[in-house]
């Protein structure tokens, strides 16, 4: 509770955290908001009902450039990136030679170039191996002079329109666009780790704070903390990196198979595109799933999960109270022949059994806007 | 007669003849944040002055809840099973946690009174 926050970095929303009266903690090197006064659970549900303002320039921003940048990141990751349209943005991870996760990143074909966004605490690392296993030709340029906000919920496409014009309206999920944002040149994409609709906006750092303000100023928008950006994305099935995923876990066992292409698979020519392909042929030992603990209780990261008999039969990788479900929910690797949605296995709750049932992700449905979709 | 004492770990005490209820302050409530879940401890343990007797969750973590004194649980305020966030609302009120009837309730006094505490508090 009183861990100092004087070494940490901040980012250039740290004064205007303060004066909305933040709790302020360090998280992955940076000075960051956990809650502002109204609390977590008001602040997730703002989100869900209204438009939550996050702020994320925590995060990595950077880009490749060099002709042939999507060729040569693919040698990095198992997503495709060779089929990804301009504008449009891709979700994958940097794998290890175990196929094991280093982080996972979004990936944008912007004009011209490819445009990354990484975890905080990964970015250093990130952009060494991107040095590293790139090829001479291509440029990494950490673009660290940029803020990123996150504008997320259902209300959130009706604010941007307002201040960004109808064109924002209709970017459909996972794109990426030039706007002007009261009349600051950003970066815009459809995107977010809420399971709502939204956006992610990448805004000189110098105009971050102007523009979070003239957001703030809008009816429907109020401020989110990290731990409402938690439970959130947890009610939503996604993954935290360094607790759902890491260098021990593969995509495939995370249940990430959606984010590598048929080509990708029977191609390869990623890092652990050997043990990828086997555990796709062959299945794998143990599996990420969702789970509902009975009663009241929250089940929390590294609680132990066993069978009906006590054998240990896997892990709880996150886990809290979701607002919107109203109780607990987790998420954790489980015994692959144990990972069946509406098996019950046992959490060991402070020594305490505590049934638990394996459900689908997400707990929260998501509600990206796909452009298809008329009104009624 | 009922004046409240508190410890280092922000629990309050409130004593009635040799039974002290017991719960968690204002500042350990704020510091929480939203409570989710109050694990009670059972009627009649019997715990030494600084066992573990409750755990508090928020949305965000688990917390320890110490026994302030020894003595026997004699009740514990089962409406927390359906509303813990009587602990937020009303931390040194309807928030209260259990009841222990005190070995000794004259040790009550060793405990910090509320202008010492508030120095405490103000230190952290």
């Amino acid at each position: 509770m009183s861990e100092s926050a004087g070494e940490q970095r901040r980012t250039p929303l740290y004064e205007l955290h303060r004066e909305l009266g933040a709790r302020i903690v360090p998280f992955a090197g940076y000075a960051m908001p956990v809650q502002y006064p109204s609390g977590i659970i008001q602040e997730h549900e703002h989100t869900r009902r209204a438009a939550g303002l996050f702020d994320v320039s925590h995060m990595g921003q950077l880009r490749l450039h060099g002709a042939d940048a999507a060729a040569a990141l693919e040698t990095l990751v198992p997503g495709d990136l060779l089929s990804l349209a301009p504008g449009r943005m891709r979700y994958t991870q940097f794998t290890d030679a175990s196929g094991g996760i280093l982080d996972d990143l979004m990936v944008t074909r912007a004009d011209g170039h490819l445009f990354l966004v990484v975890n905080a605490a990964c970015k250093a690392d990130d952009i060494a191996h991107l040095q590293a296993g790139l090829p001479a030709g291509i440029a990494v340029e950490p673009l660290p002079d940029r803020g990123l906000l996150a504008l997320q919920g259902p209300q959130a496409s009706a604010v941007l329109e307002r201040l960004a014009g109808p064109a924002v309206s209709a970017m459909p999920f996972m794109s990426q666009a030039g706007v002007a944002v009261a009349g600051i040149d950003c970066l815009v994409s459809r995107s977010g780790y809420t399971g709502e609709d939204g956006y992610e906006i990448s805004v000189p750092a110098g105009r971050t704070e102007e523009l979070a303000r003239r957001l703030l100023a809008e009816p429907e928008v109020a401020p989110v903390g990290l731990g409402a950006r938690d439970s959130l994305r947890l009610e939503a099935g996604l993954c935290l990196y360094g607790h759902d995923i890491d260098r021990g876990t593969t995509p495939i066992e995370a249940g990430l198979v959606w984010s590598i292409s048929k080509r990708r698979r029977t191609e390869g020519g990623f890092p652990g595109d050997a043990v990828v392909r086997q555990q796709l042929a062959e299945g794998v030992s143990r599996r990420r799933v969702g789970l509902r603990p009975e009663g009241r209780a929250p089940i929390r990261e590294g609680t132990v999960l066993t069978d009906a008999s006590g054998t240990e039969i896997g892990t709880v990788t996150s886990g809290g109270y979701g607002p919107t479900v109203g109780g607990p929910i987790a998420m954790g690797y489980v015994r692959a022949d144990l990972a069946g949605t509406g098996t019950t296995v046992t959490a060991l709750l402070r020594g305490k059994p505590v049934p638990a049932e394996i459900v689908g992700l997400p707990f929260v449905a998501q509600r990206y806007y796909r452009g298809e979709e008329r009104k009624a | 007669m009922s004046e409240m004492r508190y410890t280092e770990d922000h629990e309050w005490v409130r004593l009635d003849g040799d039974v002290a209820t017991v719960g968690i302050t204002d500042f350990a409530q704020q510091q929480l944040g939203d409570i989710v879940f109050v694990d009670l401890p059972k009627l009649g343990r019997k715990f030494a002055k600084g066992d573990e007797a409750a755990v508090v969750e928020s949305v965000k973590a688990a917390a320890e809840v110490y026994a302030p004194l020894a003595g026997e649980v004699v009740e514990v305020n089962a409406a927390l099973g359906d509303e813990p966030g009587q602990v937020n609302k009303a931390p040194e009120g309807e928030g209260w946690f259990f009841k222990l009837r005190l070995a000794d309730a004259g040790v009550a006094a060793a405990l910090m009174d509320a202008a010492a505490y508030a120095k405490f508090v103000d230190a952290q």
